[in-house]
């Protein structure tokens, strides 16, 4: 059938769905319309509880119990899902539509072979025999570029790395060759450079079976990746949908203006050009204002006409398939320049407040996790030779995948672990080998730490003005109870939070107030060294600009030292003075943030630049793929700990990167380099990210 | 796998060692040696006649050292008495002290004798062992399928109707303990005023030879209470495994409803369950203990009751090593049970 | 007379609990008003099925309450009447007195005793014991499994270990070991009684001590004045004039628990404690990964704070739940225990020895062992659905 029809693969057509509950109908997607065309790629952007994985479900009609579709058509092919019938369904789903999900470990069955789950594709849809399912289950494993197949299909998942994870969901999704393939945030549980090799073998995959794409994303750099059109949702409703062309260059919706204005690209800089944040909060869904649900955010927001009556999508003149649902988008200037917030002023970094030196810190575990103690342990190098100092005001990222040893770092320098090997001094004192418990409250203050969760960070039975309080108390602040909660107060206003705030429970809060919470709490006790481990990764585009800009702006205040601990090189440029590049517990490249930004690069980071996405039409990025999982720190490689990955291996004479770790080097002031490539070698590198000039 | 079963039978030779010691420790208290010194001896002795007739037979010394004796790794007490005749712990009776094994504990076969029943330990406990082998056989054919079935029948579809009905019936199972369904059970079935007497009141009549009429009532007792239990607990289970996204994964592949939970959900939904039937024996064990008290069943949990309540010290050792061994064998099987049904924990 | 009819003996029961009805309307009509200002307990009537638990505990709680007062029984659950030994429900007291109740509204037991007025009763037996012993239990585990969670390494390995040895023994051997006149002789209940009841007095303190340790002049009076009045009670509990534990002289002894009674308080605790530990422990092993966690340890905070102000509190939800069910189960245990006549005295109105007197004769007479069994029954079922409602209503949203 698939041969006589020639219309689009997908229509949703005016789609509403809503959620019900005991007390309310509850809609989340509303009047929403997008096609897809045969071979097409479509991304589904929005920021989180915008609706996308609710219109995924609605088109595999898998909405469960409370979830229902309540206005519009979900066309497939020209055939109507909503009218078909249960078993009709099951012979679409898996056949025609396939769907990928976020975590592949979950999307997993945990007690069934790898090889039962992907034959059982074929076998359900196409009847085949075992022999002709497991050949084919052979073969998909082999195009998704999995290392050895065969002992593949007869593992486990838990035995397979998160990326080797996903990319089994993708060749199960690819099983029955699907017509349409649904694409549900499929990188977001994965490091910068497993994503960028997912996404590539998507993109590959999609061409040569001619899939058409369905790809929910937050991050609009790797839709631009990945694909043909886009569709910007706010709020349970489509804002602007066009060619990534259109969308990008001449964006025709302040929603979309304003997420690109929030995101670090490059050329943003956090004194000269700062990122713009979208003022206020997503509304929930049952606060939706009147009219265009943007409007109380909006810079062009225009009482009575804005607020008042249902917003149509309307066709952008002279633009292919450009539509946005704005009334006054003929009349905004898109053109005109970000009106400027003030410059400010580039805080000066002053005397080195902390130094490291050789800091080593190993772990001995049981070789054997769970039924260990029996003699066999391993040592975990988790930091190997740490050397770097930090100034006053100064912000030093550091930078890399999971498993590269921050978050050891960041342990050993708070004192929840002692270091093994090495010197912190902090104000020239050693503090390396003194546990939390035994440090005195001045030094504890002193240093602090921002967490990354913010679902996480506070305690969620005590109210948040009870938790800065405490730490007040803890850092023997004020002498009474009264002098405490003026401070607590102050706090809140220091990080622009309002003070009714202080009497409510952490659960009453957004994901970004809380991180605003856990600032103030950092600084309860004048900390001038903050850890902040990745503080804004977990929160929404149009949020992370603000507390970003906060942490700024704290810093500048007080001269704070900054730890910025984040594998997102896009904001790490933006905000940071200096940038230590870690894998594997080696500090692999450390300088200024135009050094290690510039070639000469080592060359992890020049791929993990590469695999960072850019939402800028106008960059071109070098493509570097690199092959395989992060290496396990259990079991790292022998030499060089990037040498299983590296692409410039054979640059370098007589396997030198397989038996020797390399020597710190020093390239030019202060930029150091852990790498054997020669000087020679390294000066021919191309920079990896070009702008093209406007 | 075999350093892990290793480890584990360690761990639980260590634990039954510590069981026995206390429950050697307790049944050895003064009072009770008193007490059965004087139903042994005569019950107008006075308390000096006691102290010798104690000391005589061995059981002043430190308790350390009459459980080592009774565990059989010390050597036996040979005493010369107050009363001049010489009593060895290992002499056997109308056969000369001297002749006597050094050794006589429960690591040799040695468990002693009743004084209630005046047979040895270890037949004793050996015959009743099989009868409440025979009542738990029963209770497990009847319970586990029966429980299994009711939990994925009401986990499958979490909410509905069947869900509902099905759990208040667990819940009510779960909320009657033995002695109380034991009772209903009687007072319906088998009673003569008012009841259907569809079975005997008594299963006394089952030892010899069971048959539905005599057994069933005291086997639906005990099962009736751990099948609620381990119903709730697979319902969970099953209810839990069907919101997972794996199973998702298989319905959006085009599963139909009936593999999604045969294939998909079952295997997962049941590795809890296993571990809580088997942790259920201890728990079992009290019902055994319950209902052969109610129904007059002369098993294991019978002969408990009748040697605790006569201070016969010897047999109530030999009870307790052997429900403790049996907890801890069914702790073993479970664990390693666990293992096999569990992929994700790796043995090797 | 003539012997009431079943409409008659439903009737005139439903009036003499008349203050169980008056006291439940005004909790839920109080309770429904309020519900969405009384967190979780309020979130209880949203739930059909924790109302119906609710309802069924609290008819208990009102009963065994009244009864104590007086409200409720017809007759001295002791007083015996001979005529009456084994009489049908409803049968009238023939000759009765003037000022005494004419009839024996659920029948005579073998004894001649009011079966109606030994369950109200027994339900007080019930209340007094059952959530107090559960309150004890989890002290014992909450103090010990929060260590063991919390640091893990040899300190769990032990403390699980003897919490596994404990819940390898058959309960009931237990209890045959424990609860006979002859252990009390000795005793050892005591000593435990001493040991398991010093629970609730640390973890009261070091409750206090870690959160106000920074504020001295708060802490201090605050510590003396809470330790003083749990100590006083602790050594009126523990201590009795004539026993092993002697401590406070006797004019000092609040009040005289009976040796039988303590050792049955006892051994419930010491066999419930270890599951809580287990419980407790694998809550705090999850909840301590949390990044609050790491924040209280990197401001310095001492370990037994984060065990108890920033781990405990979030722990509450599924102990909350299984506190509802340990008083369920405690229930049952105590039955156990009047079952096989251990512990409390022989003429004990509780259900479990009720039970056991009443089966003897069960295929005769059925009323004097249906009646506590469908008491205890509806009790324990009450405590199920109260659990399961809270377990419902604490997962949503």
């Amino acid at each position: 059938m698939a041969d006589t029809y020639d219309g689009p693969i997908l229509e949703i057509d005016r789609l509403s769905i809503s959620f019900f509950t005991r007390l309310r109908e509850i809609p989340a997607v509303m009047d929403f319309s997008v096609a897809v065309q045969p071979g097409e790629a479509v991304g589904l952007v929005g920021e989180s509880g915008c609706g996308k994985s609710t219109v995924a479900l609605g088109v595999m009609q898998d909405l469960g119990k409370n979830g229902r579709i309540v206005g519009g058509s979900i066309k497939f092919k020209g055939r109507d899902l909503g009218a078909m019938s249960a078993d009709e369904l099951r012979q679409i789903r898996g056949s025609e539509i396939a769907m990928i999900y976020q975590e592949p470990m979950a999307s997993l069955n945990p007690a069934m072979k790898i090889g039962r789950q992907l034959m059982e594709v074929p076998m359900i849809h196409r009847g085949s025999s075992e022999k002709e399912a497991y050949d084919r289950a052979l073969q998909v494993v082999t195009d998704v570029k999995l290392p050895d197949p065969k002992r593949i299909l007869d593992s486990y998942p838990h035995q397979l790395s998160g990326g080797q994870q996903q990319r089994i969901v993708i060749a199960m999704a690819l099983m029955a060759e699907p017509s349409l393939l649904i694409l549900d945030e499929p990188t977001t549980a994965l490091d910068v450079t497993v994503e960028a090799a997912v996404v590539e073998l998507v993109k590959d995959l999609g061409k040569k079976y001619g899939t058409s794409m369905l790809f929910i994303s937050h991050n609009l750099g790797l839709v631009l990746e990945t694909c043909d059109r886009l569709c910007v949702m706010y709020s349970g409703e489509a804002v602007e949908r066009g060619s990534i062309a259109d969308v990008f260059d001449e964006m025709q919706h302040p929603y979309t203006q304003a997420l690109f204005r929030s995101i670090p690209l490059p050329g943003a800089d956090k004194n000269a050009r700062p990122l713009r944040a979208i003022p206020g909060n997503f509304p929930l869904p049952h606060e939706r204002p009147q009219g265009c649900n943007f409007g109380p955010r909006c810079d062009y927001f225009e009482a009575g006409r804005c607020d008042v009556g249902d917003i149509p999508m309307a066709q952008v003149p002279g633009n292919d398939r450009h539509a946005t649902r704005c009334v006054k988008f003929q009349e905004i200037d898109w053109k005109a320049p970000m009106a400027l917030e003030a410059t400010k002023e580039k805080g000066e970094p002053g005397k080195v407040v902390l130094r490291m030196d050789n800091l080593k810190k190993y772990y001995e575990v049981a070789a054997n996790a769970l039924f260990g103690s029996s003699g066999e342990t391993k040592v975990v190098k988790a930091n190997e030779t740490l050397s770097f100092e930090a100034r006053e005001s100064e912000t030093l990222a550091i930078v890399g995948e999971s498993g590269c040893g921050k978050s050891t770092f960041a342990k050993v320098l708070m004192g929840l672990e002692t270091a093994t090997e090495g010197e912190i001094l902090l104000d020239n004192k050693p503090i390396q080998s003194t546990a939390i418990e035994d440090r005195d409250t001045k030094t504890i203050s002193d240093i602090q730490m921002v967490f990354q969760n913010p679902f996480d960070t506070l305690n969620p039975s005590m109210t948040v003005g009870r938790q800065i309080m405490r730490a007040l108390e803890i850092f023997g602040i004020g002498d009474s109870e009264d002098a405490r909660r003026k401070r607590m107060l102050e706090l809140l206003d220091l990080v622009k939070l309002p003070r009714a705030f202080a009497d409510r429970m952490p659960r009453q809060l957004s994901g970004g107030q809380k991180q605003r919470v856990g600032i103030a709490r950092a600084f309860a006790g004048d900390a001038r060294i903050v850890v902040a481990d990745e503080p804004v990764s977990a929160l929404d585009v149009s949020v992370q600009a603000a507390v970003t800009d906060l942490l700024m702006e704290i810093q500048r205040e007080h001269k704070t030292t900054l730890l910025f601990i984040s594998h997102d090189l896009s904001i790490v440029r933006y905000l940071s003075d200096r940038v230590m590049v870690m894998y594997l517990g080696h500090v692999v490249e450390l300088g200024t943030t135009d050094q290690v930004f510039a070639p000469p690069y080592h060359p992890y980071t020049e791929a993990l630049l590469s695999a960072v996405p850019i939402a800028d039409t106008s960059v071109e990025k070098t493509h570097i793929v690199l092959e395989g999982d992060i290496p396990s720190a259990m079991n790292p490689p022998s030499g060089c700990p990037f040498q299983t990955r590296c692409r410039w291996k054979d640059r370098v004479p007589g396997g030198l990167c397989e038996s020797e770790v390399p020597a710190q080097k020093t390239l030019a002031d202060g930029h150091q380099i852990k790498c054997h490539l020669s000087d020679a070698v390294l000066a021919e590198m191309d920079a990896v990210i070009k702008v093209a000039a406007e | 796998m075999g350093l892990f079963i290793l480890r584990r039978v360690w761990v639980m030779l260590l634990t039954a060692l510590c069981l026995t010691f206390i429950v050697f420790f307790l049944t050895n208290l003064y009072p009770n040696l008193e007490k059965l010194a004087k139903s042994e001896g005569n019950f107008r002795m006075t308390d000096e006649q006691v102290d010798s007739w104690l000391s005589n037979r061995g059981y002043t010394d430190n308790v350390f050292s009459k459980y080592g004796q009774w565990l059989g790794v010390l050597p036996g007490y040979v005493i010369e008495g107050s009363d001049g005749e010489t009593r060895a712990r290992c002499a056997i009776p109308g056969e000369p002290v001297e002749d006597a094994a050094t050794f006589c504990g429960v690591l040799q076969g040695n468990w002693g004798s009743s004084t209630v029943f005046k047979v040895p330990v270890l037949d004793k406990v050996g015959e009743s062992l099989a009868l409440t082998g025979k009542l738990m056989f029963w209770v497990l054919v009847v319970m586990v399928p029966s429980a299994l079935l009711l939990g994925v029948l009401a986990g499958m579809r979490e909410g509905s109707a069947t869900d509902r009905s099905l759990s208040t019936i667990a819940i009510t199972t779960t909320a009657t303990p033995e002695y109380v369904s034991g009772v209903i059970l009687i007072a319906v079935f088998a009673s003569s005023t008012a009841g259907l007497q569809w079975f005997k009141a008594t299963a006394a009549s089952a030892m010899e030879d069971a048959n539905f009429e005599n057994f069933f009532l005291p086997v639906l007792t005990i099962a009736l209470y751990g099948m609620g239990y381990i119903a709730r607990m697979t319902r969970a289970s099953m209810a839990e495994v069907m919101t997972a996204q794996y199973i998702r994964t298989a319905r959006l592949k085009g599963v139909s409803f009936g593999n999604i939970v045969m294939k998909h959900a079952l295997r997962n939904a049941l590795i809890a369950p296993f571990t809580v039937i088997m942790l259920q024996f201890p728990w079992l064990l009290n019902g055994v203990v319950i209902v052969e008290t109610l129904f007059n069943y002369k098993g294991f949990g019978w002969t408990l009751v009748q040697a605790a309540g006569n201070n016969d010290i010897e047999l109530l050792l030999g009870v307790s090593v052997v429900s403790v061994f049996v907890v801890l064998i069914t702790q073993l099987i479970s664990d390693i049970g666990y293992v096999y049904l569990n992929p994700r924990i790796s043995v090797s | 007379m003539d012997p009431l009819s079943w409409g008659e003996i439903i009737a005139r029961v439903m009036a003499q609990l008349t203050p169980v009805w008056i006291a439940l309307v005004l909790l839920f009509v109080v309770s429904i008003l309020f519900k969405r200002r009384l967190g979780l307990y309020g979130k209880l009537f949203d739930s059909m099925i924790g109302m119906i638990g609710f309802a069924l505990v609290m008819f208990w709680v009102f009963t065994g309450l009244f009864g104590a007062m007086g409200l409720i029984v017809t007759h001295d659950s002791l007083a015996q009447i001979a005529s009456m030994k084994n009489k049908v429900p409803g049968t009238a007291i023939l000759g009765v007195e003037e000022g005494i109740y004419p009839y024996y509204l659920l029948g005579g037991d073998n004894l001649g005793r009011d079966v109606f007025s030994r369950m109200v009763d027994g339900a007080w037996v019930v209340m007094q014991i059952a959530p107090l012993a559960t309150v004890f239990a989890f002290m014992v585990g909450i103090t010990l499994g929060l260590p063991a969670g919390y640091y893990g390494g040899r300190l769990d390995t032990g403390l699980s270990f003897l919490a596994n040895l404990i819940l390898a023994f058959p309960v009931i051997l237990l209890f045959y070991l424990l609860v006979t006149p002859e252990i009390i002789a000795t005793g050892i209940p005591n000593y435990m009684a001493t040991f398991l009841f010093i629970f609730p007095l640390v973890f009261a303190a070091v409750l206090l001590n870690s959160r106000y340790h920074t504020r001295p002049s708060l802490r201090t009076p605050l510590l003396i004045g809470v330790l003083g009045v749990l100590g006083w009670l602790y050594l009126s509990l523990v201590s009795e004039v004539g026993s092993k534990v002697h401590i406070l002289p006797g004019f000092a002894d609040l009040f005289d628990v009976p040796s039988g009674i303590l050792v049955v308080f006892v051994s419930v605790v010491f066999v419930n404690s270890p599951t809580v530990f287990r419980i407790v422990r694998g809550l705090t092993m999850d909840i301590k990964t949390r990044d609050y966690v790491a924040a209280a340890a990197t401001r310095g905070e001492g370990p037994w704070y984060i065990m108890l102000w920033e781990i405990l509190p979030n722990a509450r939800g599924p102990l909350i739940v299984d506190f509802c069910l340990r008083i369920g189960y405690t229930t049952i245990l105590l039955g156990t225990l009047g079952f096989f006549g251990l512990g409390l005295p022989p003429e004990s109105p509780d259900w479990g020895t009720t039970i056991n007197d009443g089966r003897r004769l069960l295929r005769i007479y059925l009323h004097p062992a249906l009646v506590p069994a469908f008491s205890l029954l509806s009790l324990v079922l009450g405590l199920n659905l109260l659990a399961d409602g809270l377990r419902e209503e604490s997962l949503r949203d």
